[in-house]
């Protein structure tokens, strides 16, 4: 038996279930874990050991009582929360000093979602301020480090989330995506991250980036755990509007599929400017599908450089309007709090916007978005899924997001375009580089076909083991 | 397209951001740099294109005019520093 921390969410209830050990023991586990590692990559804001522990001793009472993992999936599970989602009573920060002491009076959906199906929240896990950036650097409360390779980035924005994946500081995590915040970093730190379709997961209490992309999902160290989390997370919330009235899946039935037949799509557009060591990996994983009788067609997609323009007007536009309401009165600091990263993006999204510009910058992105959008479908005429690296690089040193006021877009290429058009998509670990970095691959399908993407990584990560690796701290 | 250090000022000031005149020069360098980089969209044509703002296509999210219960005054003023009387408490927008 593994050390409890290293379990995967599966393990844990079947642990949980046979008495092996209690929700006590697990969570005492990964906050031992935390502390021992975590000054060493400081992938926590916040750690919430004395509620972690009522809950723990809560939930073991509970199952005592006859309350069954049929009933409440995630009973006695320790689960990390990226410190943008609200959590009643927890300080929460957006990783921004703007935001510093504020105690949200209320949950966001996906936080009373996971509460209601029995999670235990080991704490709050560090981000980009305001979830701007793919580094994890620009936080205001000081960088997450690469599990890895301390000297190097997790990736970002749930850099903490991936972080807290890799080092085994929780059971499983939950990150949010607005254009590769959950597969970037999932992709880093060699962990399963899914961006689910946009408004499968209510956004509800979720600090606001940009407001038509923002998508809540699992970070976790399995596929079937990312399944798991899925299942507790989607479905329409009346507290947000864009939610789907679509029915949600069951995510487990379809994973043991077989995927013989399906057809996959891969881009040359998508290779261009990805490392060696990273092109090759992805097409080792691609040949290992084709054995298990997936066939492999070359397709043609919309350049994913020009989506770097779109998102970057979407992204700045939104973002500038979100963060309009952070004036120090109801919560939080005045706006002299905020940082490099925030003030570039609130201007250059308050002159997008402004008067006279309106129809060349936004206006112009949201019509390319339709481009984007058609370009897709037509895609999926052709193809079941697409598979394509999830990053240009492997993790990259501390210190590189300083490069240029453009980095976090170049490091997110790939993983735009499906962002844009509101796509589902997942980052599987396919192997290491020489140097011991992780390297994944990404699965995008189209809009709601979770259950499919699910299944084709679920069918490659049970013929590799390449998840079970972990990093030496 | 290049900023001028007078635009940059209005920018600021549209989005209430106080600024020091060395952030004006940076942020002079770096907003024109991201500008330049997101003039590559006139290369697309998208004349007779319509734009996408909803990628899922829901319109009109309607619900029941009911009322929920809510947080209580006391918790929604919970996590301010100036409070009177019940209430927020602003400066003045107004001149007497």
């Amino acid at each position: 038996m593994n050390n409890l921390n290293q379990l995967t969410i599966k393990q844990a209830k079947e642990g949980l279930k046979q008495k092996k050990f209690s929700s006590l023991d697990l969570t005492k586990a990964c906050l031992d874990r935390i502390k021992e590692v975590d000054g060493k990559i400081n992938a926590f804001v916040t750690v919430t050991e004395k509620e972690a522990l009522e809950a723990a001793k809560k939930a073991d009472e509970l199952a005592l009582q006859g309350e069954t993992l049929e009933a409440k999936p995630l009973l006695g599970i320790p689960v990390s929360i990226k410190d943008n989602f609200c959590t009643e009573g927890i300080q929460t920060t957006a990783s921004s000093k703007v935001l510093e002491g504020f105690i949200p009076p209320y949950d966001a959906t996906v936080v009373s979602r996971l509460k209601n199906a029995g999670v235990v929240i080991v704490g709050k896990t560090n981000l980009d301020a305001w979830a701007h950036g793919s580094s994890t650097e620009t936080s205001d409360f000081g960088p997450t480090k690469n599990p890895w390779n301390i000297g190097h980035l997790p990736g970002g924005s749930s850099g903490g989330a991936a972080a807290s994946m890799a080092a085994d500081e929780a059971i499983a995590a939950i990150g949010s995506e607005t254009a590769g915040s959950i597969r970037q970093p999932a992709d880093w730190c060699g962990v399963v991250g899914l961006k689910p379709t946009y408004g499968r997961v209510s956004r509800y209490g979720v600090v606001a980036m940009a407001s038509s992309l923002d998508s809540p999902g699992p970070i976790t160290k399995s596929v079937e755990d990312a399944a798991t989390i899925l299942q507790v997370l989607a479905g329409k919330d009346p507290l947000d509007a864009t939610t789907s009235p679509n029915p949600v899946d069951n995510y487990f039935s379809s994973l043991t599929k077989k995927i013989s037949g399906l057809k996959i799509g891969v881009s040359d557009e998508y290779f261009n400017g990805v490392t060696e060591p990273v092109r090759e990996r992805v097409m080792e994983a691609l040949k290992l599908l084709e054995k298990m009788g997936v066939k492999v067609k070359k397709i043609k997609l919309f350049p994913p450089e020009y989506t770097i323009a779109v998102y970057t007007i979407l992204q700045r536009a939104e973002v500038s309007s979100n963060l309009a309401r952070y004036d120090g009165i109801r919560f939080g600091h005045d706006r002299s709090y905020f940082a490099d990263e925030a003030k570039r993006r609130i201007m250059l999204g308050t002159y997008a916007l402004s008067a006279g510009y309106y129809d060349q910058y936004y206006n112009k992105a949201q019509k390319v978005r339709t481009v984007i959008v058609e370009d897709f479908k037509k895609a999926f005429k052709e193809v079941d899924v697409i598979i394509a690296p999830t990053n240009p690089w492997t993790a990259l040193p501390l210190g590189a997001s300083k490069s240029s006021p453009m980095y976090g877009e170049m490091a997110d290429a790939l993983v735009e375009p499906s962002s844009i058009a509101g796509l589902p998509g997942i980052n599987v670990p396919c192997g290491f580089t020489k140097e011991g970095f992780p390297v994944g691959f990404q699965v995008i399908g189209p809009q709601f076909s979770e259950s499919l993407i699910l299944n084709v990584a679920y069918q490659y990560e049970q013929a590799t083991k390449w998840h079970e690796e972990r990093p030496k701290l | 397209m290049k900023l001028t250090k007078d635009q940059v000022k209005h920018v600021a000031k549209l989005a209430n951001l106080p600024l020091t005149d060395e952030e004006v020069t940076k942020f002079e360098e770096q907003l024109s740099e991201t500008l330049d980089y997101i003039d590559q969209l006139n290369e697309i044509d998208t004349t007779g294109v319509e734009p996408t703002s909803q990628v899922t296509g829901l319109e009109n999210v309607l619900r029941e005019d009911e009322t929920k219960p809510s947080l209580s005054q006391d918790e929604a003023l919970g996590n301010t520093k100036s409070k009177q009387n019940g209430f927020f408490k602003v400066k003045a927008i107004l001149e007497q």
